[in-house]
């Protein structure tokens, strides 16, 4: 109980001040919409065609945009100091790095609820199974969320920071991320779920192994 | 003692891959479906056996320094990472210049090769996070949990061919279960493999004792700037 408590309130603590502040969000928004817009002069498909690659296109963009929350996650916490008074509070470093993924999660699903009916409408998808699309996107997000909250613990204290980050989490998530765009681009072409159900083993694996990895050395990172 | 070692190896793997060029050039036949070139798997899998032993091997010594704080496993896991590097790239390279002939395209993305290059990216990525941080303590501590990660991307890559559909040939070796080889053609690929594996032992002994003379090198500088 004491370990959800505290994680609710780190998280709770993050949500509060990127409300007031809204700039990892709006970034991420921004961002999203320019890739959005930059896809559009790369590719010039027929319909049928963007439906192909529609989900590919779209789990780039979460990407993209969630790395910009997940950069910031740890490093506004440098600011004061505040980092070094977490460390030194009562809260572990498992339930800060559990708090700190569970706020960056809700702010990336933000972004991605923005960005999927902006995505929908500039290439003419239609989502035909958007409940199942839902849980592909809160599988696949989760697997961003915990390999990006555990790199920005990781490279939060070095130099180059904002280049580091992208160079690192990118090949760690290529499982999640192929299982991702596959299982969405199967739904958005109503392709049969059942055949490609590997891909959701390997998500569901993908996000299990690597969130308790993560909660296991996420104390040698951030302390020691 | 050290310099016994490293050359004692060096002369035997130079020795057995001699000796194994030979038995693969004038000996083997070649193999029915796809001629002379099959010859490059007596390198391409030895070489990707040793760069995944190598990356195991390097991530229980980063473990071994999370347990201890001996900035020597450190070095030894760093060492071994950067020569499983260097088998990783040869494997790729090894099955980049195969597939060419075979297929008649250097690269597919073919699920077993792009995940052996993910591989390759994310132990890049482990070198640039090293050269980033200049305190010893915090880049072993880093380095061995971004090890650990990496790790388990590998079982990933292992476990692909049977996990995805691909066009990258199925197991043929006997211990894989595939049993796609001759005895006779099988041999020589064990051989090579226990040559690389003894060169590779003798890179890691000179990369080892490399990074020592770093340690003592930064030690005397810090000594210095000291007073």
């Amino acid at each position: 109980m004491t370990f959800l408590r505290r994680t609710l309130a780190v998280a709770a603590k993050d949500l509060r001040s990127e409300i007031r502040s809204k700039e990892a969000v709006n970034a991420s928004i921004s961002f999203a919409l320019v890739i959005l817009l930059l896809f559009s002069f790369a590719f010039d498909l027929e319909p049928e065609q963007i439906r192909d690659i529609a989900g590919g296109l779209l789990w780039l963009v979460f990407a993209f945009a969630g790395t910009l929350i997940l950069n910031r996650s740890f490093a506004r916490e440098l600011v004061n100091d505040c980092l070094d008074a977490l460390l030194a509070s009562p809260v572990t470093g498992a339930e800060l790095f559990f708090g700190k993924c569970l706020a960056n999660y809700v702010l990336i699903m933000i972004v991605e609820c923005i960005s999927l009916p902006v995505f929908a409408i500039f290439y003419d998808v239609r989502l035909p199974h958007l409940a199942m699309l839902f849980l592909v996107m809160l599988l696949g997000t989760w697997g961003i969320t915990v390999i990006g909250t555990m790199f920005s613990a990781m490279t939060v204290n070095l130099r180059l920071r904002e280049l580091m980050l992208p160079t690192l989490i990118y090949p760690m998530l290529i499982p999640a991320l192929v299982g991702a765009i596959e299982l969405s681009h199967v739904l958005i072409n109503n392709g049969a779920l059942a055949e490609n159900f590997i891909w959701f083993r390997i998500l569901v694996a993908f996000n299990v192994i690597f969130t308790i990895l993560a909660l296991a050395l996420v104390e040698i990172v951030l302390v020691g | 003692m050290r310099v016994k070692i490293i050359l004692t190896l060096v002369i035997l793997s130079g020795l057995i891959l001699a000796w194994n060029l030979h038995t693969i050039f004038f000996k083997v036949p070649d193999e029915a479906n796809q001629g002379a070139i099959f010859r490059i798997i007596y390198f391409h899998v030895p070489a990707a056996i040793t760069s995944f032993t190598g990356f195991y091997i390097g991530m229980f010594s980063g473990v071994g320094y999370l347990m201890k704080k001996d900035l020597r496993l450190d070095s030894v896991a760093a060492s071994i990472n950067e020569v499983s590097l260097a088998f990783a790239s040869i494997t790729l390279v090894t099955g980049s210049i195969w597939g060419r002939i075979i297929w008649g395209i250097w690269w597919t993305w073919d699920p077993r090769l792009t995940s052996y290059f993910v591989c390759l990216l994310i132990y890049f990525g482990y070198f640039m996070l090293r050269r980033a941080i200049d305190d010893p303590n915090t880049r072993a501590r880093l380095s061995a949990v971004l090890s650990i990660f990496a790790c388990v991307d590998i079982v990933l890559v292992w476990k692909s061919i049977e996990w995805f559909r691909t066009q990258h040939p199925g197991p043929v070796l006997e211990i894989r279960g595939g049993g796609g080889m001759a005895p006779g053609m099988e041999a020589p690929l064990w051989w090579n493999l226990l040559a690389l594996l003894m060169l590779s032992a003798a890179l890691i002994l000179i990369r080892t004792r490399q990074e020592a003379m770093k340690r003592e090198i930064d030690a005397m500088r810090r000594y210095a700037h000291a007073f």
